[in-house]
């Protein structure tokens, strides 16, 4: 039987906005130039590049003397502030102090951990039971040798908000560099660097209806980066390669969007969000959210259904053409239970339960209603199977 | 490296049809309360296996008559779809079996009873460990009826309980096909291709013993490595209270013995770098030092292992230059 598809997976992935798809396919037909070229088909698209980094400049209000360099993903971002701090900082003076979060993304923490094995050293400040660190815990972190601090914006899992201005300015105080990772808070919360105490900002485009290996890195005026990729003088030097024209150009035209749509999509998505978590809440008996609700982007909630373990719900949702997603894989060889869920101190049986649903500016209200339908049937269904919850 | 390894398979896409089925509408599922086996005047087993924080449980229900005939069994389960299709085939194949008989089912039975066609595994590797569930709360119904610790029914020394391989089988294709590489080991005997818990400390669950604990015993035994002093002169004394030459000495024999043949084993190797009190400063040398994956685990089968030989408080870091 075909059926209707709902897609609440949008913290892993986007559908890519029609918009930037039409403005796209200009440049994968007749303007294929190379825009490093000086004859007319490279020249053609020069304009177009530039109007998509102004569209991405003003996406989180950089100025013009700073660089947003356009690479492939927040993973490249990451990897490219992390070890580009290691060889301007750590190698050439006696800083070698890393400070981040114990819920960062993978490119964050592998790329720490990789760090350490070439003698930085590295703190991972754990989380509180919102699920963020404070700015008290980042200043009490930085000691003498603190060469960067490393925050992410928003959690990919629970959607907690970081409280990344005042962190920012933490380390600013200190004369400490500043990184966010803000992939998961682009389009869903207004992001500016206006107030000059962010030095890098990374994000990836397929998190906010750009296509997949598309993404930004801002670097504050008057801070050095060297690149990771070393090539010709693309992008300034900073990130050699030919330009991913098409991908830019998408990226453009997401970041306008995602800039124009940020009030009244995101009232409505999280009016959306809001329904279908109190609805499950309310009518679900045994449900909870994990991590705050105060400080969180709109489209995410994070549930924990006790007495069901996550994969077998991810089954039966998409058996019923749901998508969502679990931080618990039960397969061997993985994380046992979500590192993201557990670092909230919540108990390994409640991550194991735990359910992400994450919305985006193409989810309706209809689709909510019918996913609150297919949610009360699957977990009646699993809770039907499972011993460990008993009715009553 | 390889094309297979560069492009991560979907899970869901490799469960046969019949897991798929099961998952859905398992047959089996439910309980049987002690009135119905009154009223039926047969014995009732009921026993669980598992944990919610493991994130897999399952509770499985007998009914016995006096003849030891299982004639009905129905099961609960906390876990993922491939726990619950494994638990519902375990409850099947037990019906109409003897206690005897039932106690002989493993979880390979399981897996093959669920296969599409005899040549396809109905499961990933990594989701083996379901089946293993399954047979494991066969064999504790079992001791729970006959009234024994389950203990009594371990077999011959099983490595690797997906696969079911005992360590006979493994020691006897290290010395017949002289295997030098655990990789060569789950190559030759399929040991530790399915969850990989079984290769080293540091996976899925823990064992009693590896891959590479074995793989060194054979090599040692058949004098193809030197012993390790790990076992010598200074043993008696507490390892907290050695000299820093005597630690560092014991530190290295066990590093010897157990951590740097496994490294050795992905080309890597580690040096001690320092020693301050009971923290363990270490290099990474050869494939290892550029090797941003394996470093959690690896730090961390370090740390245990040196734990587990020497003392409990043992911490190992990387050495900062």
């Amino acid at each position: 039987m075909k059926q209707e598809r709902i897609y609440l997976d949008n913290n892993a992935t986007t559908m890519v906005a029609p918009e930037a798809r039409d403005a796209m396919l200009p440049f994968l037909g007749e303007k294929y130039g190379n825009p490093s070229s000086l004859h007319a088909f490279g020249g053609e698209i020069r304009h177009h590049l530039a109007e998509a980094h102004d569209h991405v400049y003003d996406l989180i209000d950089a100025l013009d003397q700073d660089d947003v360099v356009i690479n492939s993903c927040a993973t490249e971002g990451n990897n490219t502030v992390l070890q580009g701090v290691y060889h301007t900082v750590v190698r050439n003076n006696a800083k070698n102090h890393i400070i981040t979060s114990n819920v960062e993304h993978p490119s964050v923490l592998n790329t720490c951990k990789f760090l350490e094995t070439l003698g930085v050293q590295v703190t991972y400040l754990p989380v509180n039971k919102e699920g963020i660190v404070t700015a008290e815990q980042v200043a009490n972190a930085i000691i003498d040798r603190t060469a960067l601090v490393s925050i992410m914006w928003a959690n990919n899992e629970t959607g907690a908000v970081f409280p990344v201005e005042a962190i920012a300015q933490a380390a600013k105080a200190r004369g400490v560099l500043f990184h966010t990772d803000a992939t998961q808070v682009i389009g869903k919360l207004p992001v500016s660097v206006r107030d000059r105490s962010i030095d890098f900002l990374t994000l990836s485009g397929h998190k906010f209806h750009a296509p997949k290996g598309v993404g930004a890195l801002f670097v504050k005026a008057g801070v050095r980066l060297p690149p990771l990729l070393f090539g010709g003088e693309q992008m300034g030097g900073l990130r050699g390669g030919t330009h991913d024209v098409h991908n830019m150009i998408g990226l453009g035209m997401a970041a306008l969007l995602a800039k124009k749509g940020i009030t009244d999509e995101q009232t409505r998505i999280r009016a959306l969000r809001d329904k279908l978590e109190s609805t499950v809440l309310r009518e679900i008996s045994d449900t909870g959210v994990n991590g705050g609700t105060q400080h969180r982007t709109p489209n995410t909630a994070n549930i924990w259904f006790k007495g069901v373990e996550g994969e077998a719900v991810l089954w039966d949702l998409n058996e019923h053409g749901i998508a969502a997603s679990t931080g618990s894989a039960c397969a061997s060889g993985n994380e046992k239970a979500s590192y993201v869920l557990l670092a909230l101190g919540i108990g390994p049986e409640i991550a194991h339960s735990s359910i992400r649903f994450s919305l985006s500016r193409y989810t309706t209200e209809a689709e909510i209603d019918t996913a609150l339908e297919t949610i009360r049937t699957v977990i009646e269904r699993l809770r039907n199977i499972s011993f460990t919850y008993k009715k009553g | 490296m390889a094309k297979e390894t560069l492009l991560s398979k979907g899970m869901w896409e490799q469960y046969s049809e019949k897991v798929r089925d099961r998952m859905n509408k398992p047959g089996h599922f439910g309980e049987i309360t002690k009135d119905e086996a009154h009223k039926a005047n047969l014995k009732l087993v009921d026993v669980i296996h598992g944990s919610e924080a493991c994130g897999d449980a399952v509770q499985l229900f007998l009914l016995v008559d006096k003849d030891n005939v299982i004639k009905k069994a129905r099961f609960k389960s906390f876990g993922c779809g491939t726990a619950i299709a494994a638990s519902d085939m375990m409850a099947e194949l037990c019906v109409g079996k003897t206690i005897d008989q039932a106690l002989r089912i493993t979880n390979l039975d399981v897996e093959r009873a669920l296969r599409d066609n005899p040549e396809t595994p109905a499961v990933p590797g990594q989701k083996m460990h379901c089946s293993v569930m399954a047979y494991d709360v066969i064999k504790k119904a079992v001791a729970s009826y006959k009234n024994v610790d389950i203990k009594e029914f371990d077999e011959a020394e099983i490595v690797c309980h997906c696969g079911r391989i005992t360590r006979k089988q493994i020691e006897k294709a290290i010395i017949e096909k002289n295997l030098t590489t655990v990789e060569q080991v789950i190559e030759a005997t399929g040991a530790g291709s399915y969850c990989g818990s079984c290769i080293r400390p540091g996976g899925h669950e823990e064992k009693n013993v590896y891959l590479v604990n074995i793989l060194d015993d054979v090599l040692r035994r058949t004098g193809k490595k030197e012993e390790a002093s790990v076992t010598t002169g200074v043993r008696d004394i507490p390892f907290s209270e050695l000299k820093m030459p005597q630690k560092l000495k014991k530190i290295e024999a066990v590093l010897d013995q157990i951590v740097r043949p496994a490294l050795a084993a992905d080309h890597g190797g580690l040096e001690v770098m320092d020693l301050e009190n009971t923290t363990v400063f270490i290099s990474y040398t050869g494939s290892c030092a550029g090797c941003a994956g394996a470093l959690h685990g690896t730090l961390d089968f370090i740390q245990k292992t040196l734990q587990e030989k020497l003392n409990a408080s043992i911490t190992v870091k990387p050495f900062q230059g």
